[in-house]
């Protein structure tokens, strides 16, 4: 079980972290919702929950609730460029179907 | 697919939910766009990495247009079709603009707003302002992937109703929904405010490529407030240039240049002047077209000795914005710094030496507004985290009124007032009988009419006839946090009302308000002098007419010689009332009082004897009182 990001992702998560001035890590996750079933969750982490499981990726903290887990295992974070449009993007291998926005999908 | 952005903790949009927003500082040289991403406001860089868009529009004979570097590129070849600085022209007549005759452009007069004559047809400012704002929304949505739900765009503290509304309508023309406009140095402070959560009273000195504005505001509690706002809008980074320009000409002994020449020495001059602050020294090179050669070294101390005057000229209207506020420079905890032209050493100096601190200037002094403008973007569009829920306040720059009988200005809602803003006051009528009144709204310091700007007249119909003075007319005058103003009026008994929202056909320059700002200051004495002369001859009218009208109804009360008496101290008090001499119209006053003393007298026992006999008297009960009046409609 592991989830990761890419070293790129990485690297804009620590200086947004730096900028913020606080919180401990980055959370993952995802709920029920959205056109395809389930919608993915990208948070700053202030307060760990009990319940997280925690990975280290390329020096940031990365917390995932347990629930979340089986969606998201071994997902890679990465940051790209898409045209004048920059982001994280999910590379979720548990993904079967997604809906054309790729906000929400199916397992 | 969307890319997505790191939330607040438990804030997480639902997918196709994220709101997103956008922040437009729409300036006079150059344009940006920023947005709030990851918690971190941005500027959205066009497509080679560049911020900035020149705020500059080519038109094409075939209907279509390009805005920015490209259009900038073209001034020189087709000077007529390429439109830079129209926000001078938004929301402006064509007896407004200055040096007309110096710009390429072919105005056309027309009313409320002036237009230009392009090769893709006649353009008013409003159409050039959206082409450009549209460019910018293209690059957010394209940026952002997805429809924008609206925009915080900014506007100079100075901006008037007509300039704010035509910002407004050139948004709306643009496909953007405005979710407020912001004044600029409001912006600032909001980019650094919150990211250094600190409270207290901040100076935000702005100079920009061709204007300079001063703007006192107050941080406390969450809230801001504008306290007092000044400037020069004929002072900016590019008289700079112009004095290195001629520091070239002398020092290199030139003759007079060609245009060209000149072209291509205040070029060398705006990039030595770039140059020199972070180097200390730039070297000036150009060979001229004339075949002079120029050779010149310019260095740090030669450049604040030769542009001295202009910093010293930022300094002045910085001490009366201070004044303005009621403050001294103690009571300044901070100085931003907005505009490229502050970047440079001499300027950081002299307002780091009058401020007796180091100002602000950790975030880039080109994209601070826009960065702030996306800040309040994104809390106005709904995307707020908990604790960010602070408020706005801005200032009217000039005081709004209206016109009393005698040609009077009655303040309603005193000049930097913080808005928004609601302030209603009672009026009354002049005449018997007065069925409607005339409101006439003006905008400005002075204290009769005919000194200050009218801003729109409406009637209001319907009054119940009375006797002088004794209809209710509650007036409102009402800002919104736009700065725009509503007027309404009402009377209380039969409850009709009329109103309008000002949109004036063309409101006042920077220039304008500073000098009727002077203007007032100057002439405090003599408008006040003049006022107690109006008030003096308009009270003189309001008892000519009473007395008139008594005479008309219980002239058989008096004798034939008691009569001629009145009438003759009316004639006399008429006369008065046309001189110059507030003396004497009292005087005269007095005369006809005195005169007529003995026929109240009997006019009241008539009625008592009325009022016995079971009439109603409201009629009577209802004197005129000192509320102000309102004339009839013409």
């Amino acid at each position: 079980m592991a989830v990761t990001l890419s070293e790129k992702a990485a690297k804009h998560v620590a200086s947004y972290m730096v900028k913020r001035g606080k919180g401990i890590g980055l959370r993952l996750g995802v709920r029920t919702s959205g056109c395809s079933g389930v919608a993915y969750k990208l948070e700053f982490v202030d307060v760990a929950d009990p319940d997280d499981v925690e990975f280290e990726s390329h020096g940031v903290k990365v917390l995932i609730d347990a629930k979340s887990l089986p969606y998201l295992d071994g997902t890679e974070l990465d940051y790209t460029r898409e045209g004048l449009s920059e982001g994280f993007k999910f590379n979720n291998p548990n993904v079967k179907d997604a809906c054309g926005c790729g906000e929400s999908f199916n397992v | 697919m969307a890319l997505l952005q790191i939330a607040e903790p438990g804030e997480s949009p639902a997918p196709h939910q994220q709101k997103l927003a956008v922040g437009i500082d729409l300036g006079t040289t150059n344009s940006l766009v920023a947005t709030v991403r990851s918690g971190l406001s941005t500027v959205i860089s066009d497509e080679l990495g560049r911020p900035l868009l020149p705020s500059v529009v080519h038109y094409h004979a075939d209907g279509s247009s390009e805005v920015g570097y490209e259009a900038q590129s073209r001034q020189a070849i087709d000077p007529r079709n390429v439109i830079a600085s129209v926000k001078r022209f938004m929301g402006r007549g064509i007896r407004d603009i200055a040096h007309r005759e110096s710009m390429p452009y072919e105005f056309e007069d027309a009313p409320g707003m002036v237009r230009l004559r392009t090769a893709a047809g006649v353009k008013s400012p409003v159409e050039i302002s959206a082409d450009i704002l549209r460019t910018l929304r293209v690059r957010a949505e394209a940026s952002l992937g997805g429809q924008l739900v609206g925009a915080v765009i900014t506007v100079p503290a100075y901006f008037d109703d007509a300039q704010r509304q035509a910002t407004k309508d050139a948004a709306k023309l643009a496909g953007l929904s405005v979710l407020r406009l912001l004044n600029e140095p409001t912006a600032a402070a909001i980019a650094y405010g919150l990211d250094n959560a600190a409270e207290g009273v901040y100076a935000v000195y702005d100079l920009g490529g061709g204007t300079f504005d001063i703007s006192i505001l107050n941080l406390s509690k969450g809230v801001f407030e504008v306290m007092s706002t000044g400037g020069d809008s004929a002072l900016g980074g590019d008289d700079f240039d112009q004095r290195i320009f001629c520091w070239i000409l002398e020092a290199a002994k030139l003759k007079p240049l060609s245009i060209e020449d000149a072209r291509l020495l205040l070029t060398c001059a705006r990039e030595a002047k770039e140059y020199l602050t972070p180097h200390g020294v730039a070297p000036i090179t150009a060979r001229l077209n004339s075949g002079e050669v120029v050779d010149l070294k310019l260095t740090t101390e030669i450049f604040t000795e030769i542009s001295q005057t202009l910093v010293a000229k930022t300094i002045q209207p910085v001490k009366k914005a201070l004044r303005d506020a009621a403050l001294s420079v103690a009571d300044v905890k901070g100085v931003v710094m907005v505009g490229g032209a502050t970047r440079m050493p001499q300027i950081q100096r002299a307002v780091g030496a009058f401020f007796k601190q180091e100002p602000l200037n950790n975030l880039d002094p080109d994209k601070v507004v826009a960065l702030g403008a996306a800040m309040q973007a994104n809390l106005l569009a709904g995307n707020r985290a908990a604790g960010d829920d602070w408020l706005l306040l801005d200032v009217i720059p000039l005081s709004l009124g209206l016109e009393t009988m005698g040609g009077l200005v009655e303040k309603i809602i005193p000049r930097n007032s913080t808005i928004p803003i609601a302030r209603a006051q009672a009026f009354t009528t002049f005449r018997d009988g007065q069925t409607a009144l005339a409101v006439h709204v003006v905008q400005g310091e002075r204290e009769l009419v005919s000194d200050c700007r009218s801003l729109a007249r409406f009637e209001l119909r319907g009054i119940p006839p009375m006797v002088a003075g004794a209809a209710r007319i509650r007036v409102a005058f009402q800002v919104d946090a736009d700065g725009l103003l509503a007027v309404s009026a009402r009377e209380t008994t039969a409850g009709v009302e009329a109103n309008i929202v000002v949109k004036p056909s063309y409101g006042l320059s920077d220039d304008e308000i500073a000098s009727m700002l002077k203007d007032s200051m100057a002439h405090t004495k003599d408008d006040a002098l003049r006022r107690a002369l109006k008030e003096a001859q308009v009270e003189a009218q309001r008892l000519i007419e009473a007395v008139q009208s008594a005479l008309k109804s219980d002239g058989d009360l008096l004798t034939n010689e008691q009569r001629a008496r009145i009438e003759d101290a009316i004639a006399k008090l008429q006369t008065t009332a046309l001189g110059e001499n507030r003396r004497h119209i009292t005087l005269a006053m007095d005369d006809l009082e005195g005169e007529t003393k003995e026929f109240a007298a009997r006019r009241m026992d008539k009625s008592i004897r009325r009022a016995f006999a079971g009439k109603n008297i409201d009629e009577l009960a209802s004197s005129p009182d000192s509320s102000k009046s309102l004339e009839e409609p013409a």
